[in-house]
């Protein structure tokens, strides 16, 4: 049974999908593939312990993070904190555009702050319902709105930029799939076809939050 | 050259595994500190011999790391905090040099990929350490301390770090078992390849759908890609950079429409305290419905 093999597609997609542990699924659905396309298991050994160590690029991140634990030891979060609450005054949307860009800035060098947990709580929340509260009152609803929107921004951000920076995990496995499947890239030219998404997601994105104030401008017109 | 230099960063980053596996052992608040410990010292080995060692043995490693996984035996533990007054201090003394280390990793990076013969991987490596005696010096940090958020930073990244590698090596094995071109052959059935534009809507939509349904936009990006995107976009002409990197993109907008992705949907909704449990997929569902059509548009007309 030739249709044996995509055993481990469906291993992928099941076991993500019931959230079983992801490292687990993944070795299995690696076992379970060598075995059905007929491999012996010392085959199937050297065939994983040979992919794996040939794949160590993509784990050259790692190297990255002494560096990033030390700065992030002496302030990097506070530093950006500071930054960010220096801009009073704002309407809703030019917080949450200011922290796009600043979210989208830190995708090209790198820094991958856990945005929702040390910023879109604490901070841009916050900031975001306090400028537009000064337009007008707002309904828990609305609330609830801004909550979601604040959380959205952070995630357009860091998805569509993180491929920006030459080192990231996900250049890295880009490139190196690629090479598994012989049409080589090299990590900067997956680096340099990942703008036009990124500047298009900022547009896209500034505009969408733009409306976004007119929800309190519009009201506050109507009382 | 280039691979004696690779050899070099390898075994560093079989050291910092090292010393990941050393703390985890030694961490006693962790019930599974010893399938942690364990974890990180196979890796560390892998990266620091990886060449030295049958691969069969390499590959049994690898089991038994899906074993301990399996079984629940690599657990995050208790990790050394940040100490609020100094990150203070230095928010203070540094104000914007803090970011300078990471400018100086990517800058380097980049310099000697484009400007050197010795490559982007290398490239990496290099801005790594650069940027770490970089910030060694701003922060005339000791080297305990660098000890310490070494291994605090590699011990918190845990079995998601790998993850990536992980799943490049399942496509390897996919592609030595042939499945790419099996499953080109029953979707070939259904959805004749040869139309450029059917090709990249066809792999755009799938990589966001399985996206959607797996909650991990990386392990569709290994299947999809394989199954999809080499046969139906690749082999019919298009630019291989253009479409993984335009595809792995594809995917998030699935990221953003599924309460799968725990992490960036259903985590900040408990956060926030928020009343919606859909409250933020209902604020990218736009966004996300949008990009997928323009990264099909911007696939469409750059690759080919």
């Amino acid at each position: 049974m030739e249709y044996l093999k995509l055993i481990g597609i469906l291993i992928i997609v099941i076991g993500f999908a019931l959230k079983w542990d992801t490292t687990a699924v993944v070795v299995i659905a690696a076992v379970a593939t060598a075995l059905c396309s007929g491999m012996s298991i010392p085959e199937l050994l050297t065939t994983l312990g040979q992919s794996f160590v040939t794949n160590r690029p993509v784990s050259l991140f790692f190297l990255t993070l002494p560096m990033i634990g030390l700065v992030e030891s002496h302030g990097l979060k506070e530093v950006a904190v500071n930054a960010i609450q220096k801009l009073k005054k704002l309407t809703p949307s030019r917080i949450l555009n200011l922290y796009l860009g600043i979210r989208e800035l830190g995708g090209i060098f790198g820094i991958s702050l856990s945005g929702q947990v040390q910023f879109v709580r604490p901070l841009i929340t916050p900031m975001v319902t306090a400028a537009a509260e000064a337009k007008r009152a707002l309904s828990p609803k609305d609330i609830d709105l801004i909550k979601g929107r604040a959380a959205a921004v952070d995630n357009f951000g860091n998805f569509f930029a993180q491929n920006l920076f030459v080192a990231s995990g996900g250049v890295l496995l880009i490139a190196q799939t690629m090479d598994q499947l012989k049409h080589p890239v090299t990590p900067t030219e997956v680096v340099l076809n990942s703008i036009p998404v990124a500047v298009v997601t900022l547009v896209i994105v500034v505009v969408y939050n733009s409306w976004f104030d007119r929800r309190f401008n519009a009201k506050e017109d109507r009382a | 050259m280039i691979d004696t230099l690779l050899l070099a960063l390898y075994a560093l980053i079989g050291a910092v595994m090292a010393i990941a596996g050393i703390e985890s052992l030694r961490d006693r608040t962790n019930p599974a500190r010893f399938g942690t410990g364990l974890f990180w010292l196979f890796l560390a080995v892998i990266f620091a011999f990886g060449t030295l060692i049958p691969y069969a043995v390499v590959g049994g490693m690898i089991v038994l790391i899906g074993v301990l996984a399996l079984f629940k035996q690599i657990r995050l533990g208790t990790l050394p905090l940040v100490d609020p007054k100094r990150a203070l201090a230095g928010a203070q003394r540094l104000g914007g040099w803090v970011f300078a280390p990471s400018v100086v990793l990517a800058a380097v990076s980049i310099a000697i990929a484009q400007f050197t013969s010795l490559g982007g991987q290398v490239g990496i490596g290099i801005g790594a350490l650069v940027s770490l005696l970089m910030a060694i010096a701003l922060t005339k940090a000791p080297v305990k301390l660098v000890y310490t958020d070494t291994q605090r930073m590699v011990r918190s990244v845990g079995a998601a770090g790998i993850l990536p590698q992980l799943l490049a090596t399942l496509g390897a094995v996919f592609t030595a078992a042939g499945v790419g071109e099996l499953t080109a052959k029953v979707i070939a059935g259904v959805f004749p390849a040869g139309s450029h534009l059917g090709g990249v809507i066809l792999y755009c939509v799938a990589m966001a759908l399985f996206t959607a349904i797996m909650g991990n936009a990386f392990a569709a990006f290994a299947v999809i890609t394989a199954a999809v995107g080499i046969p139906f976009v690749v082999a019919q002409g298009g630019n291989p950079a253009i479409v993984a990197a335009i595809g792995m993109t594809a995917g998030y907008c699935g990221t953003l429409l599924t309460p799968m992705a725990a992490n960036f949907n259903t985590l900040p909704v408990a956060l926030l305290e928020m009343d919606d449990p859909m409250g933020v997929i209902k604020q990218q569902a736009p966004i996300a419905g949008l990009m997928l059509l323009v990264q099909i548009a911007l696939m469409y007309f750059l690759a080919f």
